[in-house]
């Protein structure tokens, strides 16, 4: 299991940048932990996204492709789709992850996050043919050069908190699930004591921590 | 802005997970537009979504290749901008800000204007003179009130600009508006609202709350 972040020193340490990224203290036993198998095993998506953003390198982008279609065509279908309606609105949702990737900012999200968001506005397009209302954009980037520390934390998070999932016992994982799949509604998300919402938020207080931060940087 | 009343988790991660009416939506994009807090906490729950995307026992193969999807054309988006006292997502509803309203009497100087959404719930903007209340009502389904201009006080407590009001069925309560400043909030409900007395109850139907 992981060590809930101490969130003082992780906000001390943040001036140091890439050095101490990922370098995470235990509350619990003061251990040290330090994380260096950013690319061991798992492909660094954001590395990927940014060559799309910074240079429309297709390569790149194919690689995203045929990780990221075939996910999101199962969202989809989770959701309710037809297979050939999924398959549609996966391309269409890659294509705008293509279109649209100057909007990708590796410091607030991870490429799979962003991607989810796309996915669900276009889910909601399709069956409900709602609108979409959306926060107003903050200028998150600032101005400075984007921040490869947070950039490193956020990826780091999508890991923790992609184990922390897997690790849930099945039941709980599925109500996880089905509320993202559009399966729960708002009253049944609030009524539903088996979702483990303690859970999840002790595993995005990191997430949280630093997407405060940023904020306060921000504004 | 020091805002107080924060939307809830549950509705946070109905918004995230894209499950909530449109006009439930609409509130919660308003108050994430003015409220840093909801902002990190939505951010948040989109990473527990990411994850949710990423797991690896999802993915069905896709029939057509990325030539297809870079072949694409995506229509671009205009992003909404702020108006006024109007966070963009409700500039957008309105068409503008509070003087693009178009206002409709309620009763006791309180005016309304419904917003266009989808029937699953329903949005209006309210204008409650200083001072002034809205009748007496409880709730089938629940409300959701952000405060745009002024405050207004009940039996739970105060809400001044950016604050959300969560009511639920077991609330029965008389907003008021602070004196000195009209009050114009944005409130949502997914079931009519319930009145004490016969003559809103009358009202109700023929004014649609």
């Amino acid at each position: 299991m992981f060590a809930i972040v101490d969130q003082i020193s992780f906000a001390k340490i943040r001036p140091l940048g890439e050095l101490w990224a990922g370098f995470y203290v235990s509350r619990q036993n003061g251990e040290a932990l330090v994380n260096a198998n950013l690319n061991s095993g798992d492909q660094d998506w954001s590395a990927l996204m940014m060559q799309v953003r910074d240079a429309q390198d297709s390569a790149a982008f194919a690689a995203l492709f045929g990780h990221f279609a075939p996910r999101v065509k199962h969202f989809l279908m989770k959701s309710g789709a037809t297979a050939a309606v999924a398959e549609d609105c996966a391309q269409d949702v890659l294509a705008t992850v293509w279109t649209k990737a100057a909007q990708f900012d590796p410091a607030r999200a991870s490429v799979a996050t962003w991607i989810f968001t796309i996915a669900r506005n276009r889910r909601i397009d399709m069956f409900r043919r709602d609108r979409r209302p959306e926060p107003e954009e903050l200028d998150w980037m600032g101005g400075d050069a984007p921040d490869q520390a947070d950039a490193y934390a956020a990826a780091q998070e999508a890991r923790i908190l992609g184990r922390a999932m897997a690790d849930l016992p099945e039941k709980q994982r599925a109500l996880i699930q089905r509320a993202y799949f559009g399966d729960l509604s708002h009253a049944e998300i609030a009524a539903e004591t088996g979702l483990p919402l303690g859970t999840i938020k002790s595993r995005i207080r990191l997430a949280l921590d630093r997407l405060r931060l940023k904020l306060s940087e921000t504004s | 802005m020091m805002i107080r009343h924060h939307l809830t988790d549950s509705l946070l991660i109905a918004y995230a997970a894209g499950n909530l009416p449109e006009a439930f939506a609409l509130v919660a994009a308003a108050h994430v537009s003015l409220c840093d807090e909801c902002r990190a906490q939505l951010g948040a729950f989109e990473a527990v979504g990411g994850a949710v995307l990423e797991a690896g026992d999802g993915a069905v193969a896709m029939e057509g290749g990325v030539e297809t999807c870079l072949a694409r054309h995506v229509a671009p988006t205009v992003a909404a901008r702020r108006s006024g006292i109007m966070p963009a997502p409700l500039a957008a509803y309105v068409g503008g800000g509070l003087e693009a309203v178009k206002w409709r009497p309620l009763g006791m100087g309180v005016r309304q204007a419904i917003l266009p959404t989808s029937k699953h719930a329903s949005a209006r903007l309210l204008h409650i003179p200083a001072g002034a209340a809205v009748p007496d009502h409880g709730h089938r389904g629940i409300e959701l009130t952000l405060v745009l201009q002024g405050a207004f006080v009940d039996s739970t407590d105060r809400f001044g600009p950016g604050d959300v009001e969560v009511a639920g069925e077991e609330l029965q309560h008389l907003p008021v508006a602070d004196i000195g400043l009209d009050c114009v909030c944005l409130a949502a409900t997914d079931a009519p609202l319930r009145f004490k007395d016969w003559l809103p109850r009358m009202m109700g139907p023929l004014f649609r709350i």
